[in-house]
């Protein structure tokens, strides 16, 4: 594993302020070197921040960042061997695709005949050779993206750090960059820091992924992590799609739905809700089983009646949405083996699925 | 074909709403082209009470830029213009810009017989006579008594007693001046221009060499006034009307008759050829030249009124400042300008760019 | 048919106010001035066609002196405006507020409310012997006499550069305001230090605007009039002045035209010579622009 390797990148209890507002509060967590790691939030949560204050153009508050060990508060940004690829990518219109490259490399006094070369091998892995010169509006938008990661790449960066590189292009391409991304960070060996707000890109391509939200992480972990062991209500909620229940636990450590159900959820470490609390319960659409409640066997399951109300076709995708009984509207993953198939709109359904896909937490107060 | 007509009719559309705006004249108008000062607002107010059907429009100017203005349009524009007398003849004789003046509609009974008669002289081209005097004043040189006393002559503005201290206007007055100065007449030599040439050359040096001695060329009445009542400069060449008005600021500033004699020039009336409003021109001059309106103006304009007893006539103030300038044997010392035969404003022209161009202190 | 007749006679129109103006104002003018300088005069009244207004002005070193001493302090002009300008344009996209921006701008636009003679006037009060600046220095005891600021070179040159410096600093306001601050954030990023960043990205990419605000602020100046006469000294010549002095003093207008022409022809050839040297042309600057 890359646990053994010295972390490329630390944050300790770093903090930064814009007036009263805090925009990244207390964050603290390091990188292994040579991972991809993605800062997953929704737009406001302060991601964009952390990641300038990576780069150097925000002074933390308080906190420290270390690099390769090395403590980089009070390096100005053009001394700290992170670069970044910008949310527009920031090529210089002005130069051309070689210009763009050697920029970095001219910067560092490297001569003539090194940059030639460094150029043309970057352009060489990247998959674009003989582009030198291009410029840059005559280039595709995918193209543009491997030339923004190349311009960086070529200086050897510690830390790569990426903000939201895909947002801009459509969901075709984005689809295939996501992989391409993956594939060129293999590549190159180097630690990714990729920020998004977009989940997917986020469970995609990443070894590991830390949830932001108000300016705190929230939970860190593999992507696998945080979609079946989410450590909060809002990372539960904003990783994956679920649909959510209010509860209260009663004695003996089962949960009272406000639709009147009553459920169990396996016990998760470290946790233990005592009678009384009222709590958030998540199901992944893809744990839920919709059955006819005639075909069920025996009760092993947590269950839920409602009626179908309507199939919402999306190849891999797709789901059934289901009513229940307050009028509440679930999606249940679909086709499922024996189930939903044959069931027509109308119909009753019982909705079942384990306690071990039944996710609880204390509501906040 | 349909395109054709409809370009057709809106090009003749629009071309006649344009040439209607041109068109368009207003009969009883009397554009003047004048100097500043020469028609004040108290004056043209008395003369639209007078002639109630008559709009006075005034456009201020200067020698050159009046006969240039009347060149450009072949004497069109305006309905009356008040050149110097010396710069009528030739400028007549080579553009054609002004037309004869009908002496039976203007008032000659009340104008000095002296510069009348001195104007005519100088402005009757085949009989005709294309210009009657207004007003007249000089060039000559001022001083502050208090620090430059003995300024008497041109060339004393090039005493290195002064030095830094001292201006001039670079134009033909001061070329004319120091010609004098030198002991020389230029007016005799414009008969001969070879000879003339000759004579500028060495004003030209005698500037040239004097160029160190002066702090800056003045550019206009306001800029000389600065510059005199701030203590820059001491002494200057001028018009007298300027040293007049500062006279009453500071009597110590007075004005100085050069020994050789003030240069004196009159300016006139004349009606430009393309002038539409003749009898309203006519109008303005006699109304112009009623004693009371002649102390209004001469207040205005610092100069005299080329009537008779015209000094009388001239306000409390400027008197005693006139009185503290002339004695009775400047009067008699004054040196008309003589007309300016064609080619010389040319020469000159070039002569002043030499000595503005040469590089002295 | 009706329909595209319709079209073509409106874009007609449109276009008729500008066409007319171009011609009436720009086209006809410069065919009359071109006229002029080549009819030469051989007496009252009398003109031949021949270059002899051309020779006159070639066989003159005071014209041409004063033409190549125009075109030195206009370059001057030129450059000391930008290395003002930039500066104060790239503050005023870069780092000042939006709201502060149009108080700026503004202030920018203040020299341009009062004419040309009261400007002059107001350097004037403040440069000359008596005047302001001079009071102050004897005031705070930095020098014993009066000292005489205004009739010389420099006093023209700032006078000038005060005048003009707006028209530098709209333009690169105008093409830095369309940059993305996170080119050059990515400048520093790759590296660059501020000087990099400086000459190789925000430089290059306001190109456009410096190139049209140069051009501009060159040509006004070689053309200004009031300003260096005001403010220049005795020896102080700028060309302008002469072509007036041949139209208006001397009735000279053939060499008046000739000089009008020579003017329009040499500035336009130092603006091509600027574009060359920096390896700019117009048509990826200005017209980009």
């Amino acid at each position: 594993m890359t646990d053994s390797r010295s972390p490329d990148l630390e944050c300790l209890s770093l903090t930064k302020r814009f007036g009263a507002f805090t925009a990244v509060d207390d964050v603290s967590f390091e990188i292994p070197s040579g991972s991809f790691f993605s800062i997953l939030g929704p737009s406001g949560c302060g991601k964009t921040t952390l990641m300038r204050m990576i780069a150097g153009f925000e002074e933390p508050a308080s906190g420290d960042i270390r690099i390769k060990g090395k403590s980089v508060i009070g390096t100005p940004p053009n001394r700290r061997n992170v670069k970044m690829v910008f949310q527009h990518l920031a090529l210089f219109p002005m130069m051309n695709v070689a210009e763009n490259i050697a920029y970095g490399l001219r910067c560092r006094g490297a001569d003539k005949a090194e940059i030639t070369r460094r150029v043309g091998d970057v352009l060489e892995r990247i998959g674009l050779p003989g582009v030198e010169t291009k410029q840059i509006h005559q280039l595709s938008g995918g193209q543009k993206q491997r030339i923004a990661i190349a311009r960086c790449m070529v200086l050897e960066p510690d830390v790569l750090l990426l903000d939201e590189p895909l947002g801009a292009l459509d969901l075709k391409l984005r689809e295939r960059m996501k992989i391409e991304l993956k594939l060129l960070q293999h590549q190159f060996d180097t630690t990714f820091v990729y920020i998004t707000h977009d989940q997917s890109e986020a469970l995609v391509m990443s070894d590991r992924v830390a949830v932001m939200n108000a300016g705190r992480f929230e939970q860190i972990g593999t992507p696998q992590e945080l979609y079946h062991a989410p450590a909060t209500a809002f990372v539960a909620g904003f990783v994956g799609d679920s649909s959510r229940f209010s509860g209260r636990v009663e004695a003996g450590g089962t949960i009272l739905l406000e639709t009147g159900e009553r459920i169990t959820a396996a016990p998760r470490t470290g946790t233990v809700l005592p009678a009384g609390t009222t709590v958030d319960v998540f199901v992944r659409p893809d744990a839920v089983a919709a059955r006819r409640p005639a075909e069920l066997s025996g009760d092993a399951f947590n269950r839920i009646d409602g009626v179908l109300d309507s199939h919402l076709f999306n190849g891999a995708q797709s789901r059934a949405l289901v009513r229940t009984g307050d009028g509440r509207m679930i999606e249940v993953g679909y086709p499922r083996p024996g189930s939903s198939e044959n069931l027509a709109p109308g119909e009753a359904v019982a909705l079942t699925f384990t306690p071990a896909d039944t996710l609880c937490f204390a509501k906040k107060a | 074909m349909t395109t054709v007509r409809t370009t057709l009719i809106a090009t003749t559309a629009l071309g006649l709403v344009l040439s209607g705006g041109f068109t368009a004249a207003q009969a009883e108008t009397l554009r003047l082209l004048t100097w500043g000062g020469y028609a004040p607002d108290k004056v043209i107010e008395l003369f639209e009470q007078k002639y109630p059907d008559i709009d006075v429009e005034v456009t201020l100017s200067n020698n050159e830029e009046m006969i240039s203005k009347l060149r450009a349009t072949g004497g069109a524009g305006y309905d009356l213009a008040q050149p110097s007398h010396d710069r009528i003849f030739a400028v007549q004789k080579e553009y054609g810009i002004y037309k004869p003046l009908d002496l039976s509609k203007i008032d000659t009974a009340v104008m000095s017989e002296k510069l009348l008669d001195g104007v005519k002289a100088n402005t009757t081209i085949d009989g005709a006579v294309y210009a009657v005097p207004h007003q007249w004043g000089t060039s000559g040189l001022m001083a502050d008594k208090s620090k430059a006393p003995d300024i008497k002559s041109w060339a004393d503005l090039c005493d290195p007693k002064y030095k830094g201290k001292t201006s001039m206007r670079l134009r033909r007055t001061i070329l004319l001046g120091t010609a004098f100065a030198m002991g020389e007449n230029p007016f005799e030599a414009y008969s001969d221009l070879a000879k003339y040439q000759a004579l500028l050359d060495k004003v030209a040096d005698k500037l040239i060499a004097c160029k160190d001695n002066i702090k800056v060329y003045w550019q206009g009445g306001d800029d000389l006034a600065n510059l005199m009542l701030s203590g820059e400069i001491v002494a200057s060449e001028t018009w007298d009307s300027t040293a007049f008005k500062l006279y009453n600021q500071n009597n110590n500033i007075v004005f100085v008759p050069p020994e050789t004699g003030a240069l004196a020039w009159i300016d006139t009336f004349a009606i430009p050829s393309g002038g539409e409003a003749d009898d309203a021109a006519y109008k303005w001059i006699n109304f112009v030249l009623q004693p009371e309106i002649v102390t209004m103006m001469s207040a205005s304009t610092g100069a005299i009124a080329a009537v008779k007893n015209g000094g009388d006539l001239l306000p409390e103030e400027a008197k005693a400042a006139v009185a503290a300038a002339f004695t009775p044997a400047d009067i008699d010392n004054l040196k008309f300008f003589a007309n300016i035969p064609p080619g010389v404003e040319d020469m000159e022209g070039k002569t002043l760019e030499k000595i503005k161009a040469a590089t002295g202190g | 048919m009706v329909q595209k007749d319709a079209q073509r006679l409106a874009l007609f129109l449109l276009l008729m106010p500008f066409a007319l103006w171009i011609l009436l104002l720009i086209v006809l003018p410069h065919l009359g001035i071109g006229y002029l300088s080549i009819r030469e005069k051989i007496g009252p009244r009398q003109y031949e066609f021949g270059p002899g207004n051309y020779i006159d002005f070639i066989s003159e070193p005071i014209y041409w002196n004063t033409l190549l001493r125009t075109a030195t302090m206009s370059v001057l002009v030129t450059v000391l405006t930008l290395f003002i300008g930039f500066p104060v344009a790239y503050y005023i996209a870069k780092v000042a507020g939006r709201r502060s921006r149009a108080g700026l701008f503004l202030l920018c636009l203040i020299p341009l409310w009062v004419s040309d003679l009261v400007r002059a006037f107001g350097w004037i009060v403040l440069l000359r012997e008596t005047g302001v600046v001079s009071g102050f220095l004897q005031w705070t005891g930095l020098v014993s006499g009066p000292v005489e600021f205004l009739y010389n070179d420099a006093a023209v040159v700032i006078g000038l550069i005060y005048t003009v410096v707006l028209f530098m600093i709209v333009p690169i306001v105008s093409t830095l305001d369309g940059m993305d601050d996170a080119l050059i954030e990515a400048g520093y990023n790759l590296g660059g230090s501020r000087w990099t960043v400086l000459r190789r990205i925000v430089i290059p990419y306001a190109m456009p605007g410096i190139v049209a605000g140069c051009i501009v602020v060159f040509m006004l100046t070689a053309g200004s009039y009031l300003t260096p006469i005001l403010l220049g000294g005795k020896n102080s010549m700028w060309f302008t002045e002469q072509i007036y002095d041949q139209f208006i003093t001397r009735y000279n207008w053939e060499s008046g035209a000739t000089f009008g022409v020579v003017l329009l022809a040499f500035t336009s050839f130092v603006v091509w010579l600027g574009l060359k040297l920096t390896g700019q042309n117009l048509a990826n600057t200005v017209a980009k622009g």
